[in-house]
């Protein structure tokens, strides 16, 4: 992994203390411990972990947290075990955000307002089930941190498609067969782009693959009030037939190609994009990943491919990537 | 206070005396003026601390309530009819995470078709939900048990709604002895939750549960609606020495001691009855009427002490289940069992029909004479109904309206 060094190294004790992520300090509030039952390599887990710390970091404590129903929930509180240090409630699938609103609501009612609230889903919960309460939590302005970890697709019943899930990858609903295999064309949405059009303080998108970036971005979200959106691509090694060790990597080249544009914006606006460092091309992201194997083989698909690319094209473009 | 005032206006107002600390909000008649008087009180500062949150459906304004809730706040919102089933899910997690909310039902008929008048199908369609569910039968007594239903649910631990009819009572003015700050507040503690999400005391909740525990989980619910059982007549008679008048409880006889025939209803109704009852016994028929004011938990004992004595029975209800017939008749069964009573189920009053003194007269002289069946629906329009069924197709209810239509030429 080339870029595991300097700036992008994960913990990264060689930097001067200000400048340390919250993962590089031994008495980090470990929000979410070690023993849960996430597969090997997921990258929601890492992307939760990072955030959460994050957000403790910058709350002194001060957090608690609404799950969505999804792999998070599930592979966290297998109880009497509890992977969660902050106080943690699970309503239902897809009510995330109006739990996190009632909670944040009790606090200002309370005079607590130093308590803030993270509402956190995968994004089956998040912009398709739960998108109506997201979009009033926005609306509103409600003072939530929403956290989406978009793994593109429902992993937790068993990889079906969901809004999020890319042109022509194979889920189980969307199977690679017939003329045109895999996720339709067409189709799905980009919650953060809606979020950003509700003109909330804060939106941003990032990967696992930066989670100095990742942690930065919780601590600007945190840094204001209202209602703010981060959108984390996080790699699934179950669902995209990827290896486990390729979970960063993976999620590096989504965003190298373009096919995952890194950005922050506050108030309606876009203020900010990560520019790609080594542009690669679309099929370096999808050679890797069982779900787009039917693009390969048994006969290389090169009109999909070549779509594929000029959606990321279009990407580059529009937030001028490069 | 004695005022002259709309049913939802004074329940507005008994609720912000109540001192919520958040209430989700969302429009749907006959509900609405209820939220939108609690809006008047937030904004102009009556009624605070209180987050009053414009949610965007009942789903996110039950959702809002498990929130606060759970970190630690006074809950409350309102809805009707199609409100409570899109907020379903949320009503039975609430129930399931013991979170003390309460909610009034204005009660309204269920579509399709589409209909905004009083029936009680919404709440009945909750019944197994896990919450409790007292029925009022005027305005007073809606305000009179709101009270008693935050202190019923955080005494237990378990979720409340204060079913009312809908424009029937939520849009009548009415004179109602309008509590004091001062007498609500000596009688509903602040809440003390039994569970908070705080940071200094971190908990887990809302963890997945498996076939090792979930059956006794899920007991509980019924093991805590055996507590309301005791805690609703306690909560009442501290309510009676409280403010000085008699409400709530489980169930409520009229003119039943010596009664052969007793009709059993829910709701506003009861005023009808009464009135109609006491006709027969200037007849000379002993009859009388018995309302259930708690339908869930079901006050089996007192149910069957209260028609035990009788003949027969005839259970009037604003809501039916499709299929098989009377909902409130099979728990009257249930507590008869084995007394040798004849219940009848008579349907009455769907999508706002009004229940008039005549045809109650005529039903209940139809039981007395032994002409009433098991299952009857009051008033119904038969020939309308064969007629559709005899028809091969279109959308029955613009056909059965068109019906009606050419009927009145």
């Amino acid at each position: 992994m080339p870029y595991q060094v300097g700036l992008l190294a994960v913990g990264n004790r060689l930097l001067p203390p200000e400048q340390r992520t919250a993962q590089a300090d031994a008495l980090r509030a470990n929000a979410i411990t070690s023993g849960h039952r996430a597969c090997q390599g997921c990258g929601e887990a890492l992307g939760a972990r990072y955030a959460l710390d994050a957000a403790v970091r910058a709350t002194s404590g001060r957090l608690i947290a609404a799950n969505a129903t999804g792999c998070l929930e599930v592979f966290s509180t297998p109880y009497p075990e509890s992977a969660w240090r902050v106080p943690w409630l699970h309503s239902l699938f897809g009510n995330a955000p109006a739990i996190a609103t009632g909670m944040a609501a009790a606090m200002k009612a309370k005079g607590r307002e130093d308590v803030r609230v993270v509402g956190q889903g995968g994004d089956g919960g998040t912009v398709d089930i739960g998108f109506a309460c997201l979009s009033g939590m926005f609306e509103r302005n409600d003072d939530v941190l929403y956290i989406c970890y978009d793994n593109e697709g429902y992993m937790n019943t068993g990889v079906q498609r969901s809004g999020a899930t890319p042109p022509a990858a194979r889920t189980a609903t969307t199977e690679a067969v017939g003329e045109a295999p895999g996720n339709v064309f067409g189709q799905g949405k980009s919650a953060p782009l809606i979020a950003l059009a509700h003109e909330i303080p804060y939106v941003a998108t990032a990967t696992i693959a930066d989670l100095r970036d990742l942690e930065a971005k919780v601590e600007r979200a945190m840094a204001v009030r209202g209602a703010r959106y981060l959108h984390v691509l996080v790699t699934c090694p179950l669902g995209w037939g990827s290896a486990a060790c390729d979970s960063v990597g993976i999620a590096r080249l989504a965003t190298q190609t373009g096919l995952f544009p890194v950005w922050e914006g506050r108030d309606g606006d876009v203020t900010a994009v990560a520019k790609i460092r080594r542009p690669e091309p679309v099929e370096a992201y999808l050679r890797p990943q069982k779900r787009f194997r039917h693009l390969f083989v048994p006969e290389r698909r090169d009109d999909i491919i070549a779509r594929v690319q000029a959606r990321a094209d279009r990407n580059i473009e529009r937030f001028g990537l490069l | 206070m004695l005022r002259q005032i709309e049913g939802s206006r004074a329940v507005a107002e008994t609720v912000a005396l109540c001192r919520p600390e958040v209430i989700g909000a969302y429009p749907i008649s006959p509900q609405t003026h209820i939220v939108e008087g609690l809006s008047a009180l937030v904004k102009t500062g009556a009624l605070a601390p209180c987050e009053y949150i414009n949610v965007e459906s009942e789903f996110a304004a039950m959702s809002v309530c498990i929130g606060a809730s759970a970190a630690g706040a006074r809950a409350y919102t309102a809805t009707a009819s199609q409100g409570i089933l899109y907020m379903s899910e949320a009503i039975y997690n609430a129930s399931g995470l013991a979170l003390p909310i309460v909610m009034t039902v204005a009660n309204r008929a269920l579509g399709s078709p589409i209909n905004i008048w009083n029936d009680h199908s919404d709440a009945m369609s909750q019944r197994d939900s896990g919450w409790v569910q007292l029925y009022v039968e005027s305005n007073q007594e809606a305000l009179d048990v709101h009270i008693q239903a935050f202190k019923l649910a955080e005494r237990l631990a378990l979720p409340v709604m204060v079913c009312m009819d809908g424009f029937i009572l939520t849009h009548a003015f009415e004179r109602v002895d309008m509590p004091e700050q001062a007498q609500v507040d000596a009688f509903l503690p602040p809440f003390a939750p039994r569970q908070v999400l705080d940071p200094d005391a971190p908990l887990t909740i809302g963890a997945m549960v498996g076939p090792e525990a979930f059956a006794e989980v899920r007991y509980l619910l019924h093991a805590k609606q055996m507590q309301a059982l005791d805690a609703i007549p306690e909560i009442a008679a501290e309510f009676e020495a409280a403010f000085g008048r008699a409400s709530g409880g489980l169930v409520r006889g009229y003119r039943t001691e010596d009664a052969e025939t007793v009709i059993v209803a829910l709701g506003s109704v009861l005023g009808t009855l009464e009135d109609v009852v006491d006709e027969l016994r200037e007849d000379g028929e002993r009859v009388g009427a018995l309302a259930i004011r708690c339908f869930r938990p079901w006050p089996m004992e007192e149910v069957r002490a209260a028609l035990g004595g009788a003949e027969r029975v005839i259970v009037l209800e604003k809501a039916f289940a499709v299929g098989i017939g009377g909902i409130v008749g099979q728990n009257v069964r249930l507590a008869l069992d084995g007394l040798g009573v004849r219940v009848h189920d008579v349907i009455a009053g769907l999508g706002g029909r009004a229940i008039t003194s005549a045809s109650l007269r005529a039903m209940i002289e139809d039981g007395l004479a032994g002409r009433l069946g098991t299952l009857t629906f009051l008033d119904m329009d038969w020939e309308l109904v064969e007629h559709e069924l005899e028809r091969p197709s279109g959308p029955h209810a613009e056909n059965m309206l068109r019906d009606l239509r050419e009927r009145v030429g």
